[in-house]
C-alpha cells in the first residue's frame, strides 16, 4: 500500500494537480487504504472527508440515514458509504445492499449539539478481497484526527438524556459480535427496506422491491405498533438474535421477516439467560410487558442482564416504550 | 499486519510450531487494552502468556483467531479480575477454532465466565472461574460455557458460584469434561442438547444439583443423547437453589445428584454418590408444556449401572415428602424415575442391586400432586454400549500441558 501511495503523491506533485484547498495534506490513496492488507493507523489515511471535524464528506462519499436506527446511548450517528468507480451495487438477502469489493461504510458517533458537538469515534467497514473488515477509530481531544483503537476504549460522555456514562468504543472483535454472520463480517444497516425510496433512487438509480418498508423512527407514534416495534427489534437485536449469528443458540429470532410467534419470543422460555431472566418465565407474555423477559432486559443497564450486551450503557426509554406498547397490544391466547 | 509485540523466547519457540510466537502480557496499567490488543493481533499458532498477577479488567475480552493458546502462570497465579466489569455478557469470549486455554483464573465476571461459541476443538485446561462472594443469584450464569461447538475438552478446571451451571456444555458434540471440580453452583456440570459426551473423574460438591444431562425443546440444536457419566464423586449437593426463576435449573431440587431429563442413550455408572438427599440419581421427562413437534420429552435408553450410593433420598424436596419417607422406610431408594416413557422405546434399565422408586406420574406435564409412588419396576441393564466416537477428539489431548 505504501509504495503506490507514494507514487501517486509524486505523480500528483509532478503534474501539479490533485491538491485541493488544504495544500499541506498528503495525497490520499483511498482505494489502497480500503483494499490493502494494512490496518491504516488514522482515519485521515482514507480521505473519506473533505472536512473531517465538520463531517463533510469528500467527493464520491455519500451520506445516508436509516429509517429505523440502532440506539447507541443516544449518540448522533453520521453514516456514509463509498463505492469505488465503476462498482455495481446489488441487493441481497433481507434487502441488504450488496457493495462490491473496494467499498466502505463509515459511521461516526458524536455527542453534544451545535458548537458543543464532540466526535467520539468513527467505525469503518472495509470490503477487502477476503471479506469485510471492521475497524474502530477514536477521535482526539482536539477533534483533528481519529486513530485506530483495535482494543477499543471507554470515553466519558454526557448523553442527550443528561446521563454521565463511560461510553464504550468496541474493539475489533466486538465489531464482529454484531456484524458476524456464518463466522464472517457483514454490513447490517444499509438494507433497502430500511432506506428511503428517494435516497435509493438517487444512489442506485432505481428503487428495489421491498424498499422503504420499515417505519421511520420519528413517525413511531403514528406508525402501526407492530411494525414500529418489529422494525426496532430487527435493527437493535436481530443482528445477534437470528440463526448463524452471535446469539443463535438462544433460539430467539427477532428478524423483521420472522413470522412464527415462538421464534419471536412469545411463550418461549429462556435458554441461558441466567439472572437476565429477572425471575420471569417467558421472553414475551402477550398482553403483559411487565412479565416479559425481553422488556426486563431492555430496561436494564446492568452488564449480565442488559440487552443488547454491547454498545449500551443506558436504557433507551423510547425504544422500550415502543416494545411495551406492542406486547401490551398482542392478542392473549 | 502490525505486530507490536516482542519476539518469541527461545524456549517457547522450541515447543511451538514454526514462526509461532509467545507474546507475554503483564498485569498493571492499561491491561485491558494491552491484553485485548494481543488477542486481536495474535496469529494462528501464537501463545499469549499472562504473566503472574491480577489483571484488573473493565470490559469483556474476546479471541477470534484460530489456533491460539492463552496461557497463564497458574489458575491462582494469573487472574483475570472482572469485579469492575462495565460491559459485555461474559468475561472472555472465544469464537475461533483450535483454541487452548490453560493455567489462569477468572474472577467475578458480571455475566458468564468464559464462553466459547462456534469454537470447535477447544481445550480448557486447569482454568478456574470463581465468584468470590460464594453462591448468589446475582452471580453470572455459567462458569465455563462452550456452545454450538464440535470438539470440547475440559480437564482439571474449577468453577464455583455460578447461578446456573458451573461447567455447561450446550448444543455441542464430541465433549469430554473430566478431572474437574464444580462446587457451590446451582448445577455443578450440565450437558444440554448435546451428543457424544463423556463426563468422568470429576468432583462435584456443594451444588444444588450435581451433574445434569438435559434435553430441552425449542432450541436450534435438538436431540441430546449419547452421554456417559462415570467415575465421578458427587457428594453433599445440598446448597439451596439460588438460580433466578425462569431458568430451567431453578426447578432443580436441592439434593439432586445425577439427573437425566429427556435425552437418549445415557449411561450412568461407577460413580460415588453421597449426601444428595432429594435423589442420588433421577431420570425424568421434560416436565413443562412445550410446542415443538420435533422434540421428544421422554428419556430413552437410559442405563443406570452399578454406582456406590448411600441410603438415598433422606430429605427430599417434594411436596408430601413426609408421607413418601414414611412409605419407603425413612429414605427414598437411590434411583428415582418419574414413570413417564415413550411407549415405543425402552426408557430405563437399572443394575439389579440398585433400589429405586417411581413417582408414577400419569402424563407428561403432570405435577407431583398427581403422583402414585411405587417401587421401581424396570429391566436390568443390558449389554454394554459402544462409546466409540464419544468424548473429545483424541487430537486435543496433545494440547494438554
Amino acid at each position: 500500500m505504501r509504495t503506490p501511495a507514494l507514487l501517486l503523491a509524486c505523480a500528483a506533485l509532478a503534474l501539479g494537480v490533485g491538491i485541493g484547498a488544504n495544500a499541506t495534506a498528503p495525497a490520499i490513496d483511498r482505494d489502497g487504504a480500503i483494499t490493502g492488507t494494512a490496518l491504516p493507523r488514522t482515519l485521515s489515511e482514507y480521505g473519506f472527508f473533505r472536512d473531517a471535524p465538520a463531517q463533510s464528506p469528500a467527493e464520491g462519499v455519500t451520506p445516508y440515514r436509516l429509517n429505523m436506527p440502532l440506539f447507541s446511548d443516544g449518540a448522533e450517528k453520521l453514516r456514509f458509504v463509498y463505492v469505488p468507480d465503476g462498482g455495481e451495487v446489488g441487493v441481497g438477502d433481507q434487502t441488504l445492499l450488496d457493495f462490491p469489493v473496494g467499498s466502505a461504510l463509515i459511521k461516526t458517533f458524536a455527542f453534544g449539539e451545535g458548537a458543543d458537538r464532540r466526535l467520539i469515534e468513527t467505525r469503518v467497514l472495509l470490503h477487502r478481497a477476503d471479506g469485510w473488515l471492521a475497524l474502530p477509530y477514536v477521535w482526539n481531544e482536539a477533534q483533528t484526527e481519529a486513530t485506530l483503537a483495535l482494543a477499543g476504549t471507554r470515553v466519558p460522555v454526557t448523553t442527550p438524556y443528561g446521563e454521565q456514562i463511560n461510553y464504550r468504543v468496541p474493539n475489533k472483535n466486538q465489531c464482529k459480535e454484531c456484524h458476524g454472520l456464518q463466522g464472517a463480517v457483514t454490513p447490517i444497516g444499509p438494507k433497502a427496506r430500511n432506506l428511503s425510496a428517494e435516497w435509493l433512487q438517487a444512489f442506485l438509480g432505481s428503487v428495489p422491491e421491498g424498499a422503504d418498508t420499515m417505519p421511520r423512527w420519528e413517525d413511531r407514534a403514528s406508525a402501526d405498533a407492530t411494525g414500529a416495534a418489529r422494525a426496532y427489534l430487527d435493527v437493535n437485536c436481530a443482528h445477534c438474535h437470528r440463526p448463524a449469528a452471535t446469539a443463535s443458540n438462544s433460539g430467539l429470532d427477532l428478524r423483521w421477516e420472522t413470522d412464527d410467534p415462538y421464534s419471536i419470543g412469545a411463550a418461549k422460555r429462556p435458554v441461558a439467560a441466567g439472572r437476565g431472566s429477572g425471575g420471569l418465565e417467558f421472553d414475551i407474555v402477550p398482553g403483559d410487558p411487565e412479565a416479559s423477559i425481553l422488556v426486563y432486559r431492555m430496561a436494564s443497564a446492568e452488564p449480565g442482564v442488559a440487552m443488547p450486551e454491547l454498545g449500551k450503557a443506558t436504557v433507551h426509554e423510547e425504544g422500550l416504550a415502543l416494545v411495551e406498547r406492542w406486547i401490551a397490544g398482542m392478542p392473549t391466547p | 499486519m502490525i505486530r507490536t509485540l516482542m519476539a518469541a523466547t527461545a524456549l517457547a519457540t522450541l515447543a511451538s510450531p514454526a514462526f509461532a510466537e509467545t507474546i507475554p502480557v503483564a498485569p498493571g496499567e492499561g491491561a485491558q487494552e494491552r491484553l485485548q490488543e494481543a488477542l486481536i493481533l495474535a496469529e494462528p499458532g501464537d501463545e499469549i502468556f499472562l504473566q503472574a498477577g491480577r489483571f484488573v479488567l473493565t470490559d469483556g475480552l474476546s479471541l477470534d483467531v484460530d489456533g491460539v493458546t492463552l496461557r497463564g502462570a497458574g489458575m491462582h497465579a494469573s487472574v483475570l479480575d472482572f469485579t469492575a466489569q462495565e460491559g459485555s455478557g461474559e468475561g472472555l469470549l472465544v469464537t475461533s477454532d483450535g483454541v487452548t486455554l490453560v493455567d489462569f483464573g477468572v474472577e467475578n465476571p458480571k455475566g458468564d465466565g468464559i464462553k466459547s461459541k462456534g469454537a470447535d476443538d477447544i481445550v480448557y485446561s486447569r482454568v478456574r472461574v470463581t465468584w468470590t462472594n460464594g453462591p448468589a443469584s446475582t452471580n453470572g450464569a455459567y462458569g465455563l460455557y462452550p456452545v454450538e461447538s464440535t470438539g470440547v475438552l475440559i480437564d482439571g478446571c474449577e468453577v464455583s458460584g455460578a447461578s446456573d451451571a458451573g461447567i455447561y456444555v450446550g448444543q455441542s458434540s464430541r465433549i469430554t469434561v473430566r478431572n474437574s471440580l464444580a462446587s457451590y453452583n446451582v448445577a455443578g456440570i450440565e450437558i444440554e442438547n448435546s451428543r457424544k459426551a463423556i463426563v468422568e473423574r470429576n468432583y462435584v460438591t456443594g451444588n444444588t444439583g450435581g451433574i445434569l444431562v438435559f434435553d430441552l425443546p425449542g432450541l436450534p440444536v435438538k436431540n441430546g443423547g449419547e452421554v456417559l457419566v462415570r467415575n465421578n464423586l458427587v457428594a453433599n449437593n445440598t446448597t439451596a437453589n439460588f438460580a433466578p426463576e425462569g431458568n430451567i435449573v431453578a426447578s432443580v431440587r436441592r439434593g439432586t445428584g445425577i439427573m437425566v431429563m429427556a435425552n437418549d442413550t445415557v449411561w450412568v455408572g461407577q460413580n460415588m454418590l453421597y449426601d444428595n438427599p432429594t435423589a442420588p440419581i433421577m431420570v425424568i421427562a421434560y416436565p413443562l408444556a412445550f410446542d415443538d413437534p420435533e422434540y421428544n420429552p421422554y428419556p430413552r435408553e437410559i442405563s443406570v449401572d452399578w454406582n456406590i450410593v448411600d441410603e438415598g433420598g433422606t430429605d427430599p424436596q417434594f411436596e408430601g415428602a413426609e408421607q413418601l419417607l414414611a412409605a419407603f422406610g425413612g429414605a427414598l431408594p437411590p434411583v428415582m424415575w418419574d414413570g413417564l416413557e415413550d411407549p415405543e422405546m425402552t426408557t430405563l434399565m437399572v443394575h439389579p442391586d440398585l433400589a429405586g422408586w417411581s413417582v408414577n406420574l400419569p402424563r407428561q406435564g403432570a405435577g407431583i400432586e398427581a403422583a402414585r409412588p411405587g417401587k421401581l419396576d424396570v429391566g436390568a441393564i443390558g449389554q454394554p454400549i459402544s462409546i466409540e466416537g464419544w468424548g473429545a477428539p483424541e487430537a486435543l489431548e496433545a494440547r494438554l500441558p
